[in-house]
């Protein structure tokens, strides 16, 4: 992974706010992070963790109201998203930066057909005429593994199956051939057969297209397969992030390090006894002025309630927010 | 093996049958069938915990709610502690119903939502009991203790609790009746991965003091391993494997089983990295329209011509590990049989 250069994507400090009846919710607070080309970042957490605000909020696809995205910069190949105009990020979302969502259903227009959903971007943002889009369309549906594709230009989605819809999704938002791919939960409603289909496909693709992909899951073990690098959640913030092996064999956050305890294995020693994290996942009613995971937490000190730990640096590449050091077992210095 | 008594069958199914009608047309005929379940046979022992597991749509809920008779079976015999009820009456049903109960996936969609949770988890009690109102409230709290709900709860309505919470008052409406089995339909699968193990820690702890006796179904092939001790692998209708847990997860026998566990991700980057998938093409088939010979034929690695006729029966290849493949036919495929067999007595080696 070339490391050094500029990142294709550099969020700072991004905060996004839900204001509802019942009154305000922090769904994501001060979130920094950078992608560089080429690589694969994982973003794991819990549901409600912050994943999907976050990254709707990159790319203005939040509706305002309720969402405001209060605070940070989001900078694109050095052109600040949260600043420019509407019509400039459709452009950017039609064209550099390439979407698939859980359900490719929700996203995937029912009236029109596969082959005129893939085209259209084709046609708009890279100025190709029906034809040339149309030889372009039947390459990425053959690209993305589906079968007879020339044929199946004409099928419209409720033809396809779970798994070759998601590969249609694939497929449109490849289109363009972008930077920048962001994958929210993409796997997460498939079987677990059809999800190795994907995960594979989408290792292929990397090598064959060299861009960079944001992959969100709430997963361990998806993450551990297809990451090059990770970011933890909780509580609508990061509260770690490592290199993929390193957050693996050297989780540093008392959530990470729990999480990783409490899911069973399919190969090696069985687990007899599950390790729980009691309690709940935070409300976000206010904006974090103590740890978020502080109450399920089993080394909570006075520290942990008076303030929000930062993001430190723990080792190589390797950061987390927690005042807790687990090399020795007590409070970090400072 | 040298258990002086032999362990009660608690649950046996046997050739068991769900099809559901099609109808088509203008006239609503009927034009077809749903074969969710296709002739399965199995029995559950008294204290285990079966787990059931395959990809969506193959059978599994179906399979169930058959055993539990909340549907009228197409066909087969299902006997619980020795009582047939594959063609039981509304009466008998009745009088079985305390004794047999179900956890499901949804306790959001499960519980209503304008019931009190000391209602929910009280109207087993006023459908099959004649308890007064204050013997109920104990038993309504001494059931809100057995699962770690809060008592000062129990006037509260479900929204009102998280989702590890609601599934907690579906399992103490289960429990009311002091049932011997009960069939978990992915209980933990709408949980969030930190509240999962709550759950199954709770449904473990309750089994060990209350003798329960557990289907349970998931397609989470890790979880399954963890809880169950005896697991069933269903596909499009049918039960292809059924194993003692560390034989099906160790030596896995049925091509499909292999290719299930290999699909599963292992949270740990080395492992993964290292780790030869097999992956399937394509689909599973419509269970209305199922392939000729082997259900899994069109999707079967190593599939032989055979696999595309005839529809391999259920043998037993190691102790306790039944498979329906033809690869385990020796007349059919002797060098295939040959290393079934070898690796057949490693599994025992590995089962001691
Ligand atoms: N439209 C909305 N109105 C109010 N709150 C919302 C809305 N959408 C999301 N949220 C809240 O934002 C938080 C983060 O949600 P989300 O990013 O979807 O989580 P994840 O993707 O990690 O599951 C959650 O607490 C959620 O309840
Ligand atoms: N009431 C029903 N009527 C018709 N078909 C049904 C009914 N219930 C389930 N099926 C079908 O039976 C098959 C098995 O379903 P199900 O038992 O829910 O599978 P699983 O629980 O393994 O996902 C599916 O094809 C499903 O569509
Ligand atoms: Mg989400
Ligand atoms: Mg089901």
């Amino acid at each position: 992974m070339p490391d050094g250069g500029m990142p294709v994507l550099d969020v700072k400090d991004l905060k996004t706010v839900f204001l509802t009846r019942s009154g305000e919710v922090h769904a994501v607070n001060s979130v920094s992070f950078d992608l560089k080309a080429g690589e694969l970042l994982g973003v794991v957490g819990e549901s409600g963790s912050g994943k999907s605000v976050t990254m709707m909020s990159l790319i203005g696809l939040l509706p305002s109201p309720p969402a405001e995205v209060r605070d940070g910069s989001v900078l694109f190949n050095g052109e600040d998203l949260l600043a420019v105009k509407e019509e400039r990020l459709r452009e950017l979302r039609g064209a550099r930066i390439g979407f698939v969502f859980q359900d490719p259903m929700t996203s995937l227009n029912p009236v029109f057909t596969v082959g005129y959903q893939i085209m259209e971007p084709l046609r708009k943002h890279m100025g190709l005429n029906r034809a040339e889009a149309r030889v372009r369309a039947c390459e990425l549906l053959e690209l993305v593994g589906i079968p007879d594709a020339k044929r199946r230009l004409g099928d419209y989605p409720h033809q396809f199956s779970g798994g070759m819809r998601q590969r249609v999704m694939i497929a449109i938002a490849l289109a363009c051939d972008p930077d920048v791919l962001i994958a929210d939960e993409p796997t997460t409603a498939l079987d677990v057969t059809i999800q190795a289909q994907i995960l594979e496909l989408m290792k292929e693709l990397r090598q064959r297209l060299g861009m960079a992909v944001i992959w969100i899951t709430h997963d361990l073990g998806v993450i551990a397969g297809i990451a090059d690098r990770v970011i933890v959640m909780y509580g609508g913030q990061i509260v770690e992030q490592a290199p993929v092996k390193e957050l693996f064999a050297n989780p540093q956050h008392p959530y990470t390090r729990a999480l990783l305890k409490t899911i069973p294995h399919i190969t090696g020693a069985r687990d007899e006894k599950l390790s729980v994290i009691e309690g709940q996942p935070p409300i976000l009613a206010d904006p974090p002025v103590a740890c978020a995971f502080r109450a399920r937490c089993l080394h909570r000190f006075d520290r942990c309630d008076r303030e929000n730990p930062k993001r430190r640096g723990v080792g190589p590449s390797h950061d987390a927010a927690c005042f807790w050091d687990p090399a020795t077992g007590t409070p970090r210095n400072a | 093996m040298l258990d002086a008594t032999p362990p009660l069958r608690l649950v046996e199914v046997r050739n068991l049958k769900m099809h559901f009608p099609i109808f088509s047309g203008l006239l609503r005929r009927r034009s077809g069938e749903v074969k969710a379940v296709d002739d399965v046979s199995f029995d559950i022992y008294e204290g285990e915990t079966l787990g059931l597991v395959g990809e969506s749509g193959c059978g599994k809920s179906t399979c169930g709610r058959a055993v539990l008779r909340l549907y009228d079976i197409t066909e087969g015999s299902i006997r619980i502690g020795g009582t047939e009820i594959g063609d039981a009456g509304y009466t008998t049903l009745r009088a079985m119903r305390p004794t047999m109960q179900m956890v499901f996936q949804d306790p959001q969609a499960s519980l209503n939502p304008r019931m009190t949770v000391a209602r929910i988890i009280g109207e087993p009690l006023d459908e099959h009991t004649s308890l007064s109102k204050a013997e109920k409230l104990d038993a309504i709290y001494d059931l809100m203790d057995a699962v770690g709900l809060n008592r000062n709860f129990a006037n509260r309505y479900p929204h009102e609790f998280s989702g590890g919470q609601r599934q907690r008052i579906g399992i103490a409406r289960a429990l009311a009746l002091n049932p011997k089995f009960i069939v978990c339909d992915e209980p933990i699968a709408a949980l969030d991965v930190s509240i999962q193990a709550q759950v199954v820690n709770l449904l473990e702890d309750l089994q060990r003091r209350l003798g329960l006796t557990y289907l349970f179904i998931s397609h989470d092939l890790s979880m399954v391993r963890h809880i169950a001790d005896r697991v069933a692998v269903m596909y499009l209708g049918k039960i292809v494997e059924l194993a003692p847990r560390d034989a099906l997860y160790a030596s896995p026998k049925h091509p499909y089983t292999e290719a299930l566990l290999s699909a599963v991700p292992e949270p740990d980057p080395n492992l993964e990295s290292a780790r030869d998938r097999i992956l399937l093409e394509g689909d599973v088939p419509s269970p209305s329209n199922p392939p000729a010979g082997c259900n899994f034929c069109t999707r079967c690695p190593k599939v032989m011509a055979v696999c595309k006729e005839h529809e391999p029966i259920t043998r037993e290849v190691a102790p306790g590990q039944f498979v329906a493949c033809h690869l385990y036919d020796e007349e059919i495929s002797e060098i295939a049989g040959k290393t079934a067999a070898h690796e057949a007595d490693q599994s025992i080696q590995q089962g001691e």
